[in-house]
């Protein structure tokens, strides 16, 4: 009885809030038509034979000079900027979904095993997190990029830029998951249920993922939505500044450095259109995840 | 001097209004103390925060009449019953640690309370504060009084608060719950202190309890109420000793009494939860399946020797020492096979980390444990795989935490089954399940539904029933029904009962409560500060206690036969 009354409620909640709502419709708005860029984009920026140098620097459809062909204008190359834009997209949801993942398993793994073995393991598992905190994101990012740069071939380097910059941002986002994870884990585990599995004699790996993960899962989905938030945010400075993706698969990153070029020449959209399109993503997300906390804590409604 | 008559309260929810109490009329003289009693759900609590105009935002009072000597509480505003509130009636909470704040000392609360309500200089505020302080028995209040809430017992806060209830001179003071908290010893310090407060001071007190003892104690008139309602009223002697209506009866019944020992308490069906049992054929099929493993034999003996549990606090600073507490200090004692142990102490006593030590959960530092002749490992050295681990199960105290909560029943009644290899069967495990849920007295198709569908009665019995399904020798209960209503807390008692003489279950029951004590054990043994005071079997301990601190712990615990103690 008293799940469904926090089911209903949260819908309840959720349609009592405006704010969430637009948010929510925005972002999967924007997530879906990201995934679906090969089916639903005019163009394929990625083709080269799809777009011509005639049709360079148009401005959007509203302003004068624009070719209902492109929408949203052209870029240097007579790109179709709307299509770039969806493609971007989806590379950057991409691979903050990656990082997300990767730092959610990482994190929530050995925060579960530090909370629950305590002692000597907890203490190794923090003291690395600390140190991961004290790094900047853009610094562990610029630091495995050089390492792989040195250690791998060239051609195998730009072969593996996704799984680079991929886990750059992975391992500057798994401590949060850590420390929530590790936190929840000491107050779980001092209740009578999991005592009652540790008296019974349960292999402790079942105890952390049969009992205890499911209960602690709560804060975990809001840090991970307000962390996916962070994750493509962390993947468009890092485009931004040349360390992510290279320029013939842009990034929404890469699409804003690329504008920039055009920022005091009048051809505004090339600049502005990724870059209001990456803030409303990652604001709608971020108010997903506030209403997500409210849900889960009650105590700050 | 306080009349509440007919009153009516709606809480308001989305899905509609809920009444929480309806229709309630009382009255409460100068120097009077009256006892509202009832088991959760019943509006106590509401009544109180109605007459303190603190009813939450949902809240509201739909009817009725609120008045304090001339005073109409219900046509005051918000300014004006601010000012009634804390000069003319204050309250007393149950727990003393959150009500006080912890960053000001007593003296600075007291005196800014004294200045809220008076105007009157800092210094007279205090010699008011340290006369107060003295009066209800702090004894070199001049000094105390700079002392901060942390540095003083429970008793001793609870006596603070107390003190800040009554420092603006209050024609009433509503308690609520004021000594659930506290052990029986500083409970009857504290009822003592209300008794002489009502008879010196002339203030009224409405009493809010749970606890019919200690109405018997204190009070003067009662009303016991039920869903809202009232169900019956008057003076306390006269509910008590003969109560009329047929709950009153019925709640009577259900508390145990601490001058004789039950066979099985005979509660009526008016209170209770109903627990629909589908019937003996239903259960028959778990009891033959228990009985097949655990056999005719009663259950193993349980032998402690020395067991000695220290804790090691805080490292003071990083070069320096640990402190360390000792919780448990050379405890020994032995439950004799198929008997029930009932364990007592106080909080603090130690009794709760003996039982963790048996079940492997706390580390002692030294002793021995055998169960059954065999010798018992302690936490560190017993294997998960180690028999024990079958045959040692445990009912928890709070049943809202003690079954996972994203497991259904079935789920949390199966695990016992499968992880000791006793049924590998999936159906046969199911069907097992169902038919042990029918034995502990619940419907078998309770098995789909999560553990916060059911209420605390109905969750211990399933954690019952979860001890059950291991096929247990010994069955250790940590205040088992100190959580729940006493009505609910007697129908468990009597599952406990009866499970544990038909399969001859080895039971170390723990409680606090005396009386619910003696209605289950064979034999005693009587914890304080982590020494075992004394052992022995249960009807002469309870008669003739050996020790003084058991001739205290006896007397202290309230009783509902009618000799008014304190006076």
């Amino acid at each position: 009885m008293l799940a469904k009354i926090r089911e209903s409620e949260a819908l309840w909640l959720f349609r009592r809030s405006p704010a969430a709502m637009l948010a929510a419709l925005i972002a999967v708005v924007i997530i879906t038509a990201a995934v679906l860029a090969p089916w639903i984009a005019p163009t394929n920026p990625y083709d080269l034979s799809s777009f011509s140098l005639i049709d360079g620097l148009l401005p959007p459809v509203w302003q004068d000079g624009g070719d209902p062909r492109f929408l949203l204008g052209t870029d240097d190359q007579g790109r179709d900027m709307l299509s770039s834009i969806l493609y971007g997209a989806r590379l950057s949801l991409a691979i903050a979904g990656m990082a997300m993942a990767v730092a959610l398993v990482l994190g929530v793994g050995l925060g579960l095993a530090a909370g629950y073995f305590g002692g000597r393991f907890d203490a190794i598992v923090m003291r690395i997190a600390d140190i991961q905190l004290a790094l900047p994101a853009i610094l562990t990012a610029l630091l495995i990029d050089g390492i792989s740069r040195g250690i791998l071939p060239r051609e195998l380097h730009d072969d593996l830029r996704l799984g680079v910059i991929t886990l750059a941002i992975a391992l500057s986002l798994w401590v949060n998951f850590a420390r929530t994870a590790r936190a929840s884990v000491f107050v779980e585990r001092s209740k009578d249920y999991v005592q009652a599995a540790i008296m019974m004699g349960q292999h402790p790996l079942r105890i952390m993922l049969r009992h205890i993960l499911p209960n602690i899962l709560g804060p975990l989905l809001v840090i991970a939505t307000v962390d996916l938030a962070s994750a493509i945010l962390l993947e468009a400075t890092l485009s931004f500044l040349g360390v992510g993706l290279p320029a013939d698969s842009p990034s929404l990153g890469t699409l804003i450095r690329i504008g920039m070029q055009y920022l005091l020449s009048g051809e505004w959209w090339i600049l502005w259109i990724p870059t209001i399109f990456l803030v409303v993503l990652v604001v709608s997300i971020n108010l997903l995840g506030d209403f997500l906390r409210d849900l889960f804590n009650p105590g700050l409604r | 001097m306080l009349t509440v008559e007919d009153l009516t309260v709606r809480f308001h929810h989305r899905s509609g209004a809920a009444t929480a109490v309806e229709g309630v009329s009382l009255t409460v003289g100068q120097g009077e103390i009256h006892g509202l009693v009832g088991e959760s759900g019943a509006g106590k609590s509401t009544i109180g925060a109605s007459i303190m105009g603190l009813l939450p935002a949902a809240g509201e009072i739909a009817s009725g009449r609120l008045m304090l000597g001339e005073t109409d509480l219900r046509a005051l505003t918000a300014s004006e019953a601010h000012q009634i509130r804390g000069k003319r009636i204050s309250m007393i909470f149950q727990d003393p640690q959150t009500s006080l704040n912890p960053l000001m000392t007593i003296g600075d609360q007291l005196i800014e309370t004294i200045q809220a309500h008076e105007e009157i200089s800092t210094d007279a505020a205090r010699a008011r504060a340290i006369a107060l302080l003295e009066e209800i028995g702090i004894t070199d209040a001049t000094r105390r009084i700079r002392a901060y809430p942390h540095q003083f017992s429970g008793g001793m806060r609870q006596r603070v608060v107390i003190a800040l209830a009554l420092c603006t001179n209050p024609e009433l003071i509503v308690a609520d719950e004021p000594t659930t908290a506290l052990d029986v010893s500083v409970q009857a310090q504290v009822l003592k202190l209300l008794r002489s407060l009502a008879r010196d001071r002339g203030v009224g007190f409405i009493l809010i309890t749970h606890d019919i003892g200690v109405i018997a104690q204190v009070a003067d008139r009662v009303t016991v109420l039920r869903g809202g309602r009232i169900v019956e009223q008057g003076e306390t002697r006269q509910v008590l000793t003969a109560p009329e209506a047929p709950y009153t009866q019925a709640l009577m019944a259900a508390v145990p009494p601490l001058d004789h020992r039950l066979d099985r308490f005979h509660l009526p069906v008016v209170v209770g939860e109903e627990t629909e049992t589908a019937g003996a054929e239903a259960a028959r099929e778990a009891e033959d399946w228990l009985r097949e493993g655990i056999g005719s034999a009663a259950g193993p003996e349980l032998e402690l020797s020395g067991i000695t549990v220290r804790f090691h606090g805080e490292r003071q600073g990083f070069f320096g020492a640990r402190e360390s507490f000792t919780a448990l200090d050379d405890v020994s004692l032995t439950v004799r096979p198929g008997t029930v142990m009932g364990l007592v102490g106080e909080s603090g006593s130690g009794k709760s980390t003996l039982a963790k030590v048996v079940a492997a959960l706390v580390q002692p530092s030294s002793g021995e444990m055998r169960l059954g002749g065999a010798q018992l490992p302690f936490m560190r050295t017993r294997h998960r795989h180690h028999p024990s681990r079958r045959l040692l199960q445990m009912v928890f105290q709070d049943p809202f935490s003690s079954l996972n909560a994203r497991h259904r029943i079935a789920t949390i009644l199966g695990e016992p089954l499968w992880l000791y290899g006793l049924e590998t069967d999936r159906t046969r495990r199911d069907r097992l399940v169902r038919s042990m849920l029918a034995l502990v007295g619940l419907p078998p198709e309770a098995a789909d539904r999560y553990p916060h569908q059911f209420s605390g009665g109905q969750r211990q019995r399933i954690a019952v029933a979860r001890a059950l399904l291991s096929r247990p020798g010994l069955l250790i209960c940590d205040e088992p029904t100190s959580a729940l209503d006493v009505s609910i807390q007697a129908q468990i008692l009597n599952l406990l009962k009866d499970m544990q003489s038909r399969f001859g279950l080895t039971t170390l029951f723990i409680s606090h409560d005396l009386a619910v004590v003696r209605q289950m054990s064979d034999d005693i043994a009587v914890l304080q500060g982590g020494k075992l005071v004394e052992t022995g079997p249960s009807e002469p301990f309870f008669t003739r206690p050996a020790a003084g601190y058991s001739q205290d712990l006896l007397a202290n615990t309230p009783r509902v036969r009618f000799d008014r103690s304190v006076a």
